[in-house]
């Protein structure tokens, strides 16, 4: 079934502010960076975990946050339901999780599937102090007991509709779009 | 980016270049997972692989068998002296038995060239060559391919020579298949009696002076002679083969370029095809070969069990 429009949820700018806002929220809640990795889903996540992560040092004096990219490919519950085998593309955190207070960034929070996944792979990979979770966008529809840390923007949705978020890195511009299904 | 459709993987003839393209993306991918303090992931959780080695192997058989675990798939191993194949029962009806007990993928390797392609018209798992005779050996071939791709960057217009018994190996027709496809230019040397009648239709260039196949060469792959497959005297002596075939330091050093590459499939026989200072030496790529193998195989057992799954579904 075609998607259409419905609605602009946010714009460049206001991704940049609430960006801005979440990175100081980050600053604030952990009293600084010290231990702190920050760390991406793929795709989007990982480039927001990019600009987060500058924003941070650029409030923190110049204080660089190693940051990682999280394929959680492997780790779907769903691998055998969907038809076409997914790309595998890596992994890819080239510091030591452990004891490290772990800032996770994804695009979209709905289901809760995606973060149950990550959770998953980063504790295979040692035993981090802390994870928290940052997402751009929180729709709802959580099917997992699973919240985040740092929201930049609640937005109630039907299940049928899709939030979509388009960034210059990937898609040439930035802005969240809120799509829902054509009238037959 | 193509799609990943096919439940076996039986040859590399078969494959076309975005297959094996996706192959070897998805083994880059998969090589990280190595690297790790807990070097698994849980994507084949739930399946079951049966081992099946009809002819003896350490590298090919203890590979796949980690990278099975490495996705968490339970394995099996089965070995033809442990096997009721020993009280005459046939392939066809050991495979029949296994299919019978739910298992998902089998990875054969036998001496009959082509059993694969007989035995997955008969049975549901997905079956994987791991060698069949003389035929093919395709996640060699892959493993070749990824290695000289990480080491150079691409394939394209990289020269390979591939230096030994041509007529047997299947390392030999898994590389040149793969390779020609993804663009690369094969040269194949050896004694006239171990080079096959017709070879140059594949698109290869023949030579029998292993200097010539050394001076413009990227990359050479060096065979293993298969003395359990050289009754009928195909040569005269190792010594002589040695002597004349042998890759060594100083024929190196003479007529190869600088920065040529040396690969080869395991076991080495020292002394005989290969002289242990280029084994050993900085040209070597063999224990890499070896690291790869087990990407290269997590990609294939991922990428065909996740195709079988979805045929199922259908």
């Amino acid at each position: 079934m075609a998607l259409k429009v419905k609605s602009n949820l946010m714009d460049e700018q206001m991704i940049r502010r609430t960006l801005m806002r979440i990175s100081h929220e980050i600053l604030e809640r952990n009293k600084g960076t010290q231990n702190m990795g920050i760390v991406g889903i793929r795709c989007r996540g990982a480039y927001l975990a990019k600009r987060v992560a500058q924003m941070i040092k650029e409030i923190d004096g110049g204080k660089k946050v190693p940051v990682g990219v999280l394929d959680i490919t492997l780790y779907r519950d769903d691998l055998t339901m969907i038809a076409a085998c997914p790309v595998v593309h890596s992994t890819k955190i080239d510091f030591d999780v452990n004891d490290k207070k772990l800032v996770l960034v994804d695009d979209v929070l709905f289901t809760g599937r995606t973060i149950r996944c990550a959770l998953d792979e980063l504790i295979d990979m040692g035993r981090p102090e802390c994870i928290q979770l940052a997402v751009l966008v929180d729709r709802g529809h959580r099917e997992l007991p699973i919240r985040a840390d740092y929201v930049g923007k609640n937005v109630p949705t039907t299940r049928d509709e899709s939030v979509e978020v388009r960034l210059t890195e990937v898609d040439g511009k930035d802005e969240v779009i809120l799509l829902t299904q054509e009238d037959a | 980016m193509s799609e990943w459709t096919r439940k076996d993987l039986l040859g590399l003839e078969e494959l076309s270049t975005e297959e094996i393209e996706l192959i070897l993306s998805t083994a880059a991918s998969f090589k990280e997972i190595s690297t790790r303090a807990v070097k698994k992931v849980p994507t084949l959780r739930g399946k079951t692989i049966v081992l099946f080695f009809f002819e003896p192997s350490t590298r090919t058989r203890s590979s796949f068998e980690i990278a099975a675990k490495r996705l968490s798939a339970d394995t099996l191993n089965i070995t033809t002296s442990s096997s009721a194949i020993q009280k005459g029962e046939t392939l066809k009806d050991t495979f029949k038995n296994i299919e019978a007990m739910q298992v998902d993928c089998i990875i054969l390797r036998h001496s009959s060239s082509g059993i694969g392609h007989t035995l997955s018209k008969c049975v549901t798992p997905s079956i994987i060559n791991a060698g069949d005779g003389c035929h093919e050996h395709p996640t060699q071939g892959l493993l070749d391919m990824f290695t000289i791709k990480e080491k150079k960057g691409s394939l394209n217009n990289v020269k390979v020579s591939i230096i030994g018994d041509i007529t047997h190996s299947r390392v030999a027709r898994s590389n040149i298949w793969g390779l020609k496809k993804l663009g690369a230019q094969v040269t194949v040397c050896g004694p006239r009696t171990l080079l096959p009648r017709d070879i140059d239709k594949l698109g290869v260039k023949v030579t029998t002076s292993l200097p010539e196949a050394l001076k413009s060469a990227d990359v050479i792959n060096v065979l293993r002679i298969q003395r359990e497959r050289q009754e009928a005297g195909l040569f005269p002596s190792l010594r002589e083969y040695a002597i004349r075939f042998g890759v060594t330091r100083e024929k190196l050093e003479r007529f190869a370029r600088k920065d040529v590459l040396v690969m080869h499939p395991g076991p080495l026989n020292r002394g005989i095809e290969i002289t242990p200072d280029v084994a050993d030496g900085s040209y070597s790529l063999i224990l890499d070969q070896v690291t790869n193998g087990i990407a290269v195989r997590m990609a294939v057992l991922y990428l065909t069990l996740q195709a079988n799954a979805d045929g199922e579904e259908e």
